[in-house]
């Protein structure tokens, strides 16, 4: 039974609850149960909830007591450690917030609470999102439910992480460069970026305000849809919030079960992100994919956005100048770790011991590097210039948008990589996120779901969509007919192809689980 | 520390050098939140009260922008006839201080809400100056950091120091002149007067309390010297902590001497900032400018630009009230006082007590006497942060002189009720009331009162009957010490004389 | 090759308010380098003519109404602080003895 609920899609779930043929109760349990069974190997969790339990039961009385509960309640659901949570702390990641429990929740963990979800914990990322792989995380890394000795992508390795493992059906990530759609290509989940501005971003710890975008973490895109649907819409208290009236992105999802769904839709490949240094494998599932689509009725051509080319370097110049500046609150007195050098110290050198010591190596080299951006005579030359390319990005987006409806490419240019292979390397670890980098600069929805496994490593790979800015509904719609397509060519869902996990001998509450 | 530097004879600095002015005036605005959040804007309560996760710089927290600070800063703009910018943005400004919650200041650096203004000053012998504004931008207030240990809570020697965020993100309109050339001798007194004229101006929009006193208005005054004949301009000093008119104008008058010394003497200027110490009337230098201040600003990625309608511009045009300096030319005329008498008024900065004191009904001469008399010298008396006009309200002047014109109170008298106006016993009229202090005007009991006096000095009798007039005197003073001085004293001396001749 | 300093990286670490160790300095000089060789290509492709896009999706006026909202209590704001004294947070002397 326990077994079973795991394996269960949140929409899946969330008729069993609503007809009252399982309680949140067991539900919970039987997810908080798996977390004590396999996180100790895959490590996707830094803080399980004490209060899940309680939750699930006040939900479930609520339901007894004839209440109109929301569309996922009593569904769990596992939270990026990035989202600030009044009864979990939240560290983002780093030694800097080890411990640090907010006074408030953010925007988007509010509407969970709303909607009657339950919150099972937080999940392990790259400090403060900066990473491809979850290594950077000061919390130790997180492993690959397809292969415990492989990065599970980042920066939001920990929720997919989760989602591949069974140990939640859903959780939140964040996308700022690819954070939510790599990781969902490199564990045969599914992830959407939503349009910036779709989502709210209080309470999601800053890592590029212009960039950053908290989505949705699943294994199916219906699930995914539903999700988006409770955390979506307009937020006083983020300027950058639009205030569009989103249609249901379930129902978006649902209308792509229709069989002539793909029928006359206009794809485009995008040539730019489908190029050298992919891997072979990658390559060759994206061709099937092509075929599919093609199979379905769909109109492929291959386009060009000629400044993509440039995207990478913009990403890495934009993202480290705000970050650098979103990090300096991280000081020591007012929240966070202090460190008072040897002999004490002025306020400046407490600041300056603090920051050497609560940050990681990559944290400091994009606020360095993010500091010279913006230094004093080089302002013009890289983050003025990088601001240009991402109009040049806007523009290549627009005119393809007037083309073609959606755009795809492989969400990701590798399989999942040993852990361990680039940690060193940052700028073989920046190249990770080349395919999904352009839509965070324009603010257009991303997604990606899983699109079969590579031929040489047996390892998942991923199809990103994506849409113009606002037309998120069209992901679903596209995706979710793909995904249909896809499971019916195989036989079955990709992720019911993960290796089964070994529950550890060793209890998650004592080792790896915080 | 520095020896103290010799300074200059103020006419000898004058004769060799030029004084270039600059003025950097902070406006706090009076909204009721603050600048990107929420919260109350006001700091002067328990410590860290008044504060959100947004003001606390929390992780995970957003500021948005409050709107009514937008319309303040239009209108404030506007009064200084700037252009507004069609669109303007807000900028990061980086650096770490621990007043500073986010380690980053959110203000307006290339793009502000105003540009290009001038603000005529009227200096005190009606000479009219312009002076010119580059620019008037939205930003916020840091926090207060109080200095614990060492001397008297000065930063310098300080054990430790605590921070209170609630002043952290008020609202702040920061004016910056262009270069201010040819104010000569009357650079000091043209100082006090451009942040007195601001000072108005602000009142006059209702959009600050603006009291220096009270750091809601705060100048930092920019001087620097060049030789006669030189076209490059000198290094400047930026002065902080002038917090009255009058440091002003002494801080500009000190700094003038100083380098005019210094350069002098062969020396050169150090680009600094330089704080003023009230009590020594000097003063000292504070961190050097130098290349290291790299603010690294860029546009805030946290906010959208700022782009009024024109609608929204002309309304708020519509709705400026007259320029301090039309408004004063109006007043005296239709106040009929002399120059003299209205710079006094200027001076006092009671303007506005008097435009409300003659709205209540008394006449201006009256109201200008109370308030630049008596009451001035009640507040001078009460302490040196005590203003007259918060003693007492307009309209209880207006009272208390209608009860002097009536009659019914003589100017000793009403002296009394005034004080115990202020001392919160009533208006006027229940002052009158409680501490029975009404005139006796009732010629029978004034009578029997002087017949009884004139009885028990009959040699002054006789001295009136011959003519010597100015001996009623005696019996005048009789009289009003047996009323216990609620006579009028000039309708005693009538009917002293009266019944003499009887 | 990049001109990327030591002495650049240990003022832009100041301005950050980390204190590198003179291996990380080292360190973080030649990976500077290598990253700003690789991405300085941004400033060759946009001309003048090419307006800077600092927001993905234009907005404008977005502005809160002056209400007052919520505050922290003043136990909540120094809930996190590493040091406070009952009312303000507390931080060590601003100024060096030699200053």
């Amino acid at each position: 039974m326990t077994h079973d609920l795991i394996h269960l899609s949140a929409a899946d779930l969330a008729s069993k609850l609503a007809s009252r043929e399982v309680s949140s109760v067991e539900v919970t349990k039987a997810h908080l149960d798996r977390i004590a069974g396999v996180d100790g190997d895959v490590h996707a969790f830094l803080h399980v909830s004490e209060n899940a339990l309680a939750a699930a039961a006040a939900i479930d009385e609520r339901r007894a007591a004839g209440e109109t509960l929301g569309e996922l309640a009593g569904v769990p659901i596992a939270i990026k450690d990035v989202l600030c949570t009044l009864d979990m702390p939240s560290t983002s990641g780093s030694k800097i917030l080890e411990g640090w429990v907010p006074p408030y929740d953010a925007t988007v963990v509010a509407k969970l609470r709303a909607a009657d979800l339950v919150p099972l914990g937080k999940t392990n990322m790259d400090e403060f999102a900066m990473g491809s792989s979850t290594e950077y995380s000061a919390y130790g890394p997180t492993r690959n439910p397809w292969d415990l000795d492989r990065i599970p992508g980042g920066s939001g390795g920990g929720s997919a992480a989760a989602v591949a493992a069974f140990e939640a059906p859903l959780a939140l990530g964040s996308d700022t460069g690819g954070s939510i759609r790599q990781p969902g290509a490199v564990t045969g989940t599914v992830g959407v970026k939503p349009t910036y501005g779709s989502v709210s971003r209080y309470g999601a710890i800053a890592l590029a305000s212009s960039l950053d975008q908290v989505g949705p973490v699943s294994r199916t895109v219906l699930d995914s849809a539903l999700l988006h649907d409770v955390i979506k819409g307009h937020d006083r208290r983020d300027s950058t919030s639009l205030t569009d009236d989103w249609p249901s992105f379930a129902a978006a999802a649902r209308a792509g079960l229709a069989p002539d769904a793909l029928k006359g839709v206009k794809v485009g490949i995008v040539r730019e992100l489908n190029g050298e240094g992919f891997q072979q494998g990658v390559k060759a599932r994206f061709a099937e994919a092509v075929a599919t689509l093609q199979a379905a009725g769909a109109e492929i051509v291959e386009v060009s956005a000629p400044s993509f080319e440039y995207a990478i370097s913009a990403y890495y110049l934009i993202l480290p100048a705000e970050a650098s500046s979103n990090l300096a609150k991280f000081d020591s007195v007012r929240f966070g770790l202090r460190v008072t050098p040897e002999g004490g110290g002025t306020v400046e050198d407490v600041m300056a011991a603090t920051r050497e010591q609560g940050f990681g190596p990559e944290v400091k080299r994009r606020i360095i590097l993010g500091t010279y951006a913006l230094s004093a005579g080089y302002y013009d030359a890289y983050y003025g210039s990088a601001q240009k390319v991402r109009t040049l990005v806007q523009r290549d987006f627009s005119r393809l948008f007037d083309e073609v409806d959606v755009l795809i490419s492989p969400s990701a240019p590798t399989t999942a990589f040993p852990i361990g292979e680039k940690v060193d390397d940052p700028l073989a670890m920046y190249l990770n996120d080349l395919t999904t980098i352009p839509a965070n600069l324009a603010g257009i929805p991303g997604l990606t779901l899983p699109m079969g496994l590579a031929a040489e490593d047996g390892l998942p790979t991923g199809l990103q969509l994506m849409a113009p800015a606002r037309e998120d509904a069209r992901l679903y719609t596209y995706g979710a007919a793909l995904e249909q397509l896809f499971e019916a060519s195989w036989g079955h869902s990709l992720i019911s192809q993960a290796p089964h996990l070994e529950y550890s001998e060793q209890t998650a509450a004592t080792e790896g689980v915080v | 520390m520095a020896a103290r530097p010799d300074l200059m004879d103020f006419d000898k600095a004058l004769e060799l050098f030029e004084p270039v002015l600059g003025f950097e005036v902070h406006v706090e605005l009076s909204t009721k939140t603050k600048m990107f959040s929420d919260a109350p804007n006001f700091f002067g309560g328990e410590p860290n009260t008044n504060i959100t996760p947004v003001d606390l710089g929390l992780p995970g927290s957003l500021p948005v922008v409050n709107g009514q600070a937008v319309k303040y800063a239009i209108s404030l703009g506007l009064a200084l006839g700037c252009s507004i910018a069609p669109s303007s943005r807000f900028a990061r400004k980086n650096y770490f201080y621990p007043d500073l919650a986010k380690n980053y200041q959110i203000s307006q650096s290339d793009e502000p809400i105003a540009f290009d203004g001038s603000v005529e000053v009227e200096l005190a012998d009606g000479t009219l100056f312009t002076v010119p504004v580059e620019r008037a931008h939205m930003e916020e207030d840091a926090g207060k950091l109080t200095h614990i240990g060492g001397s008297t809570g000065r930063i310098q020697g300080a054990e430790y120091s605590l921070v209170d965020y609630n002043r952290a993100g008020v609202p702040l309109v920061e004016i910056v002149t262009r270069p201010i050339f040819g104010a000569e001798h009357r650079a000091p007194e043209l100082g006090a007067a451009y942040v007195s004229t601001i000072r108005d101006i602000v009142r006059a929009l209702g959009i600050s309390e603006a009291r220096m006193e009270r750091g809601n208005l705060r100048c930092d005054a920019n001087i620097s010297l060049r030789p006669r004949g030189q076209e490059k301009l000198g290094t400047r000093t930026e002065t902080k902590n002038v917090n009255s008119f009058r440091s002003v104008e002494r801080a500009i008058r000190y700094e003038i001497q100083r380098q005019a010394a210094i350069l002098a003497a062969g020396g050169t200027i150090t680009q600094e900032t330089r704080h003023w110490h009230e009590d020594t009337g000097r003063t000292s230098a504070g961190r050097p400018k130098s290349d290291a201040d790299d603010y690294r600003y860029f546009p805030e990625p946290d906010l959208v630009p700022v782009e009024p309608s024109l609608e929204l511009i002309d309304e708020l045009r519509a709705a400026l009230p007259e320029s301090p300096v039309a408004m004063r030319r109006r007043l005296k005329a239709e106040w009929g006082f002399t120059d003299l008498e209205f710079q006094d008024v200027v001076n006092s900065g009671l303007i506005g007590e008097l435009v409300d004191t003659v709205g209540a009904g008394a006449a201006p001469q009256s109201a200008r006497k109370w308030w630049t008399g008596e009451i001035a010298r009640l507040a001078n008396a009460a302490g040196p942060d005590v203003e007259a006009s918060s003693l007492v309200s307009p309209q209880h002047v207006a009272e208390l002189i209608a009860l002097v014109d009536s009659g019914d109170l003589t100017d000793r008298l009403a002296r009394q009720v005034l004080e115990g106006v202020i001392a919160g016993e009533g208006a006027p009229a229940e002052v009158v009331e409680a501490r029975g202090l009404k005139v006796v005007s009732d010629d029978g009991a004034l009578i029997a009162a002087i017949d009884e006096a004139l009885a028990q000095q009959p040699d002054v009798l006789e001295k009136i009957r011959d003519g010597k007039v100015q001996a009623a005197g005696a019996v005048i003073g009789a009289v009003m010490k047996a009323m216990r001085g609620q006579a009028d004293a000039a309708r005693v001396r009538e009917l002293v004389l009266e019944r003499a001749q009887a | 090759m990049s001109e990327i300093t030591r002495e650049q990286v240990e003022h832009l670490a100041g301005l950050a308010r980390i204190a590198l160790t003179p291996a990380e300095i080292d360190r973080l000089t030649g990976e500077l380098g290598q990253i700003v060789d690789s991405i300085a290509k941004v400033s060759e492709v946009a001309g003048a003519d090419v307006p800077a896009t600092s927001h993905p999706i234009p907005l404008v006026n977005v502005f809160r109404d002056d209400v007052v909202g919520e505050t922290l209590t003043q136990e909540q704001a120094l809930a996190g602080a590493p040091e406070h004294d009952g009312t303000r947070f507390k931080v060590s002397a601003i100024l060096g003895e030699e200053q």
